[in-house]
């Protein structure tokens, strides 16, 4: 039925005279998200964007790419017609037939907006003029302006659109509209989820994951990298970094008390992380805390452990429940990944009491304990792009 | 590359991959076509039946071909208990193979199943056994060899004791593993169902097979064109069957010297390891431990975090625990009670492809790693 999707834009709506960067960052994730089917056409007509196909099977494929784009507000499967009063009234009509396939329609309602005013026929009468010939064909109908059971929308631009489904979609920004920035990315729920939100707000998302391999399985790298085509099917491509914490691991476990274990950890993942966002073109950091959900993420930690760097951290999830983290991320599909078994289940580098009350001088002092430049470079060494 | 993990599944012998591939480019017919290429194909299944039926010294008529080992143990129980009542019992042991163990969690909706226990090694006790038998015992069913403790059940004696007990109670065995590894001679031992599979053997994957004595008739979970004696419908997996077929046949050639071979290399293995301090075999060492399996403990050493060590090295073992320390979730490893320092555990288990000369290489680096686990392992504060 459906030949061209109708893409109309979110918030890029509040921009200025820097929409067209954004216009642009938009129409590069739409041909991204839809490049593995041939013969599509993305394109620009008077303030929407369209995604046009030769294979019209294919639409509802596209339709759930499209939607997982970032930036846009609702998409209309649509007909494109010649700009010809007969040709759309029979188009119109064909569409009708079909929606009366799909639900019972007592009430309909015609609407056309006309952009291009070369178009001979006045929008309203237009619309009075179609309605007519919908009303000759089809019997046991009626128009209702105020409350239709069915809208038939006919947008004529460049070309001519007809359309009636309206589906909602993700909102937020285009990808790469609003700078990169770096996820630390674990397998668990929430780090994925914070991944996610972020990128919602226009961010690039490059991903950066630590293990301690031979302690954790290979497996855990699959998984992971699941996670990582899941949010690529919102953030578009992703840069995943991966990391082995082996030696911090060992050389904390020689030196340091066995409780300020976590805390050590994370301010060496933190460096490792800066590390890669300055090399990288990056921003800022991403993580999945969530204030109060485990040791290493009551404000006292949260406080220690970024200390170690000066790059800031966004923590969208930071006041968010565990029960609205799983929501979301079983809407964007990353749950069921999630909770494989394949994370470190080896506990052997969680402490039995880990500090939820760390003092920043102690933790500087435990530190002084350990070469850190020398741990830094040895993790950074077994830097691989997965 | 040292491969030593062949009680989960074994390299297919270049011989019966020959077969196989013959099979599949020249004898592909169905061997229900009533044509010529339908004939061929039903005398290479035939021909295979005979050679898997020498391993046991059982007639062609009491095999059947299969889809797998946990396929056929599901054939026999169900088939055998298929006028189960509530009155009934059936009987197994807490330390059987899922595709056991799991048959007769389900059964308990529908009778009475008891649990034999086991002594440390695994072994079970014949007279807890005489004990649970009474006249409305339907079904025993347990493994001759452990899959993961490599312990031999004393199936003669126990057929006995059930045959004397109460003559109409079944007994199924699972020979997955014990299959083409020790002798068994059905015409002996009074077993009247016995499962095993192609792949542990150096045979392919997704072939097994069902030893059922001679009168005995099951009923059949899967209905359709009636291959298999009924038993089994679906088209015969001929290249399978065909290589299974060849790898029973290799193995016939040379039972004793290979069952010999492998129980040196055993030995010589158990006694390299026994250089290393702190670890206990939850194998059996003697000879009522089947000659391919190991399996140890070391102290302080989680179980994958050592297979993971040894991959590194391009050695392949199995694990037999968890790792976590909340979450033991090792039936096996319960039932034969492994201390809580002794947690971490692997299985070492052998096959045709392994030899003498492996064992410095594997030896040095279990050591290797084992030691630097345990640095890592033994908190200094």
């Amino acid at each position: 039925m459906y030949n061209i999707l109708a893409v109309s834009f979110g918030e890029i709506y509040l921009k200025g005279k820097n929409r067209g960067i954004f216009e642009h960052k938009f129409m590069e994730q739409i041909k991204y998200a839809v490049k593995e089917f041939e013969g599509v056409h993305v394109y620009k007509d008077s303030g929407k964007v369209f995604v046009e196909t030769d294979n019209t099977d294919e639409m509802d494929s596209i339709i759930e790419k499209v939607r997982k784009v970032f930036g846009s507000s609702v998409i209309s499967p649509s007909i494109k017609t010649l700009k010809d009063p007969e040709v759309i009234i029979d188009k119109t009509k064909e569409l009708f037939k079909y929606l009366l396939t799909k639900k019972d329609i007592k009430t309909f309602k015609i609407k056309t907006k006309r952009s291009d005013k070369s178009f001979p026929i006045k929008s309203m009468d237009f619309s009075a003029y179609v309605g007519g010939k919908i009303l000759q064909e089809f019997s046991g109908i009626t128009v209702d302006v105020h409350n239709p059971d069915v809208e038939i929308y006919i947008d004529i631009k460049r070309d001519c659109y007809i359309s009636s489904e309206r589906i909602r979609t993700l909102g937020g920004l285009p990808v790469g509209s609003n700078g990169r920035a770096l996820l630390l990315l674990s397998g668990g729920i929430d780090s994925p989820v914070a991944g996610y939100m972020i990128a919602k707000r226009g961010v690039e998302i490059n991903a950066l994951y630590f293990h301690t391999y031979p302690f954790t399985s290979e497996r855990a790298n699959e998984k992971v990298k699941k996670l990582k085509e899941i949010l690529e099917e919102y953030c578009g491509k992703i840069n995943l970094y991966s990391m082995n914490m082996l030696e911090v691991h060992k050389a904390i476990r020689e030196f340091c008390r066995e409780e300020e274990t976590t805390i050590l950890a994370r301010r060496f993942m933190m460096r490792l992380a800066e590390r890669i966002a300055l090399e990288n073109n990056m921003d800022m950091l991403i993580t999945g805390e969530s204030l109060g959900q485990v040791a290493s993420q009551t404000m006292k930690s949260m406080a220690v452990i970024e200390d170690a760097i000066h790059m800031p951290i966004l923590k969208p999830l930071v006041g968010l429940d565990k029960a609205e983290i799983i929501e979301i991320a079983r809407e964007i599909g990353t749950y069921e990944t999630s909770i494989l078994p394949y994370d470190d289940c080896c506990s052997v580098f969680a402490p039995e009491r880990p500090l939820t009350n760390p003092k920043l001088s102690a933790i500087k002092k435990s530190e002084s304990n350990l070469n850190i430049e020398e741990l830094v470079e040895k993790v950074y060494s077994t830097l691989e792009i997965i | 590359m040292v491969y030593l993990d062949n009680s989960a599944t074994t390299r297919v012998r270049p011989e019966v991959l020959e077969e196989i591939i013959d099979v599949n480019l020249n004898c592909y017919g169905n061997p229900s076509s009533l044509h010529r290429m339908g004939l061929m194909a039903e005398k290479k299944v035939e021909e295979a039946r005979k050679s898997v039926a020498k391993l046991l010294n059982a007639t062609p008529q009491e095999i059947y071909f299969t889809g797998c080992g946990t396929e056929s143990n599901n054939i026999a129980i169900f088939g055998i208990l298929s006028d189960l009542r509530e009155k009934n019992n059936i009987i197994t042991t807490k330390i059987e193979h899922p595709s056991v163990y799991n048959v007769f969690k389900e059964l308990e909706k529908k009778c009475q199943v008891k649990y034999l226990d086991t002594d440390n090694k695994g072994k079970i006790n014949l007279a807890q056994l005489e004990e649970m038998i009474d006249e409305n015992t339907k079904l025993v069913s347990l493994a001759h060899v452990n899959n993961e403790i490599g312990v031999i059940q004393d199936l003669d004696n126990i057929a006995r004791v059930i045959k004397s007990k109460n003559r109409n109670t079944k007994l199924h065995v699972d020979g997955v593993q014990s299959y083409g590894k020790l002798k068994i001679d059905v015409k002996k031992v009074p077993i009247d169902t016995m499962a095993f599979s192609s792949h542990k053997i150096h045979g392919p994957k997704g072939v097994g097979g069902l030893y059922v004595r001679a009168g005995l008739k099951l009923n059949s979970l899967i209905f359709g064109g009636g291959q298999e004696g009924g038993l089994r419908s679906g088209t015969e997996n001929t290249p399978g069957i065909v290589g299974f077929g060849k790898a029973c046949e290799l193995i016939f050639e040379n039972f004793e010297e290979e069952n010999e071979r492998l129980y040196k290399l055993r030995n010589e293995y158990i006694k390299r390891l026994k250089e290393i301090e702190d670890i206990k075999f939850n194998s059996l060492t003697d000879e009522e431990g089947a000659p391919h399996i190991i399996n140890l403990s070391f102290k302080n050493v989680p179980g994958e975090v050592l297979v993971h060590y040894l991959e590194g090295k391009n050695i392949f073992v199995s694990t037999g625990s968890a790792c976590s320390s909340k979450a033991r979730d090792n039936r096996i490893l319960d039932a034969i009670k492994i201390s809580k320092d002794y947690e971490g555990t692997i299985r070492i288990s052998l096959g045709y492809f392994n030899n003498f000369e492996e064992v410095d290489y594997v030896i040095e680096n279990i050591k290797q790693s084992v030691n630097e686990i345990r640095l890592i392992t033994n908190r200094r504060r």
